[in-house]
């Protein structure tokens, strides 16, 4: 079986120096945008504060604001399916779209289809899924998968989308200029949205007053698919729901500001129900839980269902910006993915991702709802060791750590440790540093030199120095 | 004032000279220090890397070691975030041991910001003829909120020729256990890092923090770039009586 620990995706990571160019252009442009846009609101940091309210305020009551919401989109005339995981959710969304002889689906906003593995489960049900947002679908064709929340296909450069579009499109030549990148696009796209019945969406917001769903979007492209095809269903993880609809008020300028760098992004649907002679006639909101609510039950980690997904914590992560997306192995990655993923996939596969960080604090920084990932990444990183221990009859970093423990446990005995690692690190040494350490340490000295240990302790010197202190 | 260094057991072991440094300052300022000896380590690695039970046995010992002490004073900004941010996470279960935490937390300084803060310090009458360029490091600047206040103190220092680092809010890569267990995404990190250092053409790297200034000093030594990395604290040891 391959590796798929962080640290081993992100040895592969390194190695792609062109991705790695792609990237960190990506991400130097748009932290620049969100820096200057969300600085110029003088009242950021009170809409911070409002965002992080209203989110911990819908967690703090999910069930009430779901119950309600189930009833009033049932009142504007929707349909509401519970999903306890990704199997039933899949099973609800195959259902629907076999009930109208659909052969193919439109989608938009598709992380949370990612999440249920929705479009291999089609294919095997005879159903193609046609992903048309811009970067979703550059990520279809390429065969690839996502390695960014908001920007999918952030690890390619428009030579790579150019070359991609013309072996994919059957148009021929195309220059690398964006609008003709776009129009091309355009031309495959509007052939689906004229010719497909079911669409399938993700939502940003769903509101329990009203049974109001939003997305919010760049190109237009979610705008096709929530007003054209016959029937729509949306999938939306269960902390998406606000109680009100004024709460749209806060994460409409949240959300553009901190995503794209936008001060409004172009293109906002909000839709209620069915309505005769517009938009679809058939509409499914599907709720999922999918381990939402074991998050929600950790008292530490919960403000994780916090996030709206802007991604503002991934363009800021310096992790990120060298390993990209691919390293964190899920639809999920940079700080929130590091966080999310092991909460929904568990330790066993995702175990490494907490401690993909320095804890360096930029994303808690800049987090619109100002969720504390570094706080979570530490509490996670102690459950994830916990189940990695419990697993094994030695371990040898607890081993480690419990001898640190004893060594710190005074008596004399880190003077003593010193004195030993003064004499274990003979073999070690040369002109002063230690230029290759043994064993899982070995990661330091590939290239850095680890300094020797003094002589003289601080604690020695102090002694030798004398108890009377000197002033002045 | 009756000052009670932390020396941590990171600078005990790997950086006594920045422990003497501390001393030399705070008397040389006046103050009277002193050295609890049954101090070891704040728990800082424990609790970071998944051990918060061995964590909480070394809050335990920090609060009987430094109960009764009028101003504890660290030399490391990350041990300081760990007891002002970590400790009352890890006591939070032990209503008697939180509110010593409590109790303890508005009396733990670190160094640069002890002599800014508590002291209203800039100029702390050192003399120091080199170029100097400050690496701020994570937990000053995003968990400690300090600013350019160790800047300031720089700045003050007689003879020393300040040039700013660019890129100063990026992370060194450091990170702990995250230099050992991710060590290849750390010392890409490292790179850019070291990159902004030789950029300045400084003769001497310094911060807050020796574990940041270890890790940076470990990928300019490899280089044999010839530049140094010197805690603050021993920069601003050095007097015009002392050269």
């Amino acid at each position: 079986m391959t590796d798929t620990s962080f640290p081993a995706l992100a040895h592969v990571a390194l190695g792609k120096s062109q991705m790695r160019r792609n990237i960190r252009k990506a991400t130097s442009t748009i932290r620049a945008r969100t820096a200057r846009v969300t600085a110029e609101l003088p009242d950021w940091e009170a809409l911070r504060s409002a965002g992080s309210a209203i989110k911990a305020g819908a967690m703090r009551e999910l069930d009430t604001h779901l119950l309600k919401l189930e009833q009033s989109v049932t009142a504007a005339g929707g349909q509401v399916h519970w999903a306890r995981d990704a199997e039933e959710a899949r099973e609800i969304i195959i259902e629907i779209a076999r009930r109208h002889g659909a052969e193919r689906v439109i989608k938009i906003k598709s992380m949370t289809t990612d999440e249920i593995d929705l479009n291999p489960a089609m294919i095997a049900a005879g159903i193609d899924p046609i992903e048309t947002d811009l970067a979703d679908m550059i990520v279809q064709l390429a065969h690839d998968t996502p390695s960014h929340i908001l920007v999918p296909a952030i690890h390619r450069n428009r030579a790579e989308i150019q070359e991609l579009f013309e072996q994919t499109f059957g148009q021929g030549k195309l220059s690398d200029v964006p609008t003709e990148l776009t129009a091309a696009a355009r031309r495959y796209l509007r052939e689906k949205f004229l010719n497909t019945k079911v669409a399938i969406s993700g939502a940003n917001f769903a509101v329990a007053e009203t049974g109001t769903v939003g997305v919010v979007e760049s190109e237009g492209n979610g705008r096709m698919c929530l007003t054209l095809p016959r029937v729509l269903v949306s999938l939306m993880g269960i902390e998406k729901v606000l109680p009100r609809f004024a709460d749209l008020d806060v994460f409409l300028q949240l959300l553009p500001r901190s995503a794209t760098g936008e001060r409004m992004n172009p293109y906002t649907s909000l839709w209620t129900g069915v309505r005769k002679d517009d938009g679809p006639e058939e509409f499914h909101l599907v709720l999922l839980d999918n381990g939402r609510t074991k998050i929600l039950a950790d008292p530490v980690s919960r403000e994780t269902l916090h996030c709206i997904r802007c991604s503002r914590c991934l363009n800021v992560c310096p992790v990120y910006e060298r390993t990209g997306g691919h390293a964190y192995n899920s639809m999920y990655q940079g700080p929130i993915g590091a966080i999310v993923t092991p909460q929904l996939k568990g330790y066993e596969e995702a175990g490494s991702l907490p401690f993909a960080s320095t804890l360096c604090g930029a994303c808690y920084e800049v987090c619109p709802v100002k969720i504390d990932i570094p706080k979570v990444l530490v509490h996670l990183r102690a459950k994830s060791t916990a189940a990695r221990v419990a697993g094994h009859a030695f371990d040898g970093e607890a081993l480690a750590m419990k001898a640190a423990l004893w060594m710190f446990g005074g008596n004399g005995r880190m003077a003593a440790a010193q004195a030993f690692g003064r004499v274990g690190q003979k073999m070690l040494a040369h002109d002063g540093v230690i230029s290759r350490l043994p064993g899982p340490l070995s990661g330091w000295t590939d290239a850095r030199d680890f300094p020797t240990i003094p002589k003289e302790s601080f604690r020695d010197w102090w002694k030798k120095r004398g108890r009377k202190p000197r002033v002045g | 004032m009756k000052v009670s260094l932390f020396i941590t057991c990171f600078n005990d072991t790997l950086f006594p000279q920045t422990g003497k440094a501390v001393v030399e300052v705070l008397e040389r300022l006046g103050h009277e220090v002193e050295f609890r000896t049954d101090q070891t380590c704040c728990g800082q690695m424990h609790n970071n890397s998944g051990y918060p039970v061995e964590a909480l046995t070394l809050v335990r010992r920090f609060v009987d070691v430094f109960r009764h002490a009028d101003v504890v004073v660290v030399p490391s900004t990350s041990c300081t975030v760990t007891v002002r941010t970590a400790y009352p996470r890890l006591a939070a279960e032990d209503a008697s041991l939180l509110s010593e935490v409590e109790a303890l937390i508005p009396r733990v300084y670190e160094f640069s910001e002890f002599l800014t803060d508590a002291l209203g310090l800039e100029d702390v009458g050192a003399y120091y003829p080199h170029r100097v360029t400050y690496h701020a490091s994570c937990n000053s600047l995003r968990g400690l909120k300090l600013g350019d206040a160790p800047k300031a103190l720089l700045k003050a220092v007689k003879g020393l020729d300040f040039v700013d680092l660019p890129a100063i809010e990026e992370c060194c890569g450091f990170g702990g256990t995250f230099a050992v267990k991710n060590s290849e995404v750390s010392t890409a990190m490292l790179s850019d890092k070291m990159r902004a250092v030789l950029a300045t053409g400084a003769e001497v790297v310094t911060a807050g923090d020796n574990s940041c200034l270890m890790h940076i000093a470990g990928g300019l030594s490899r280089l044999k770039t010839g530049v140094r990395a010197m805690h603050l604290a021993e920069i601003l040891a050095c007097t015009e009586a002392g050269v």
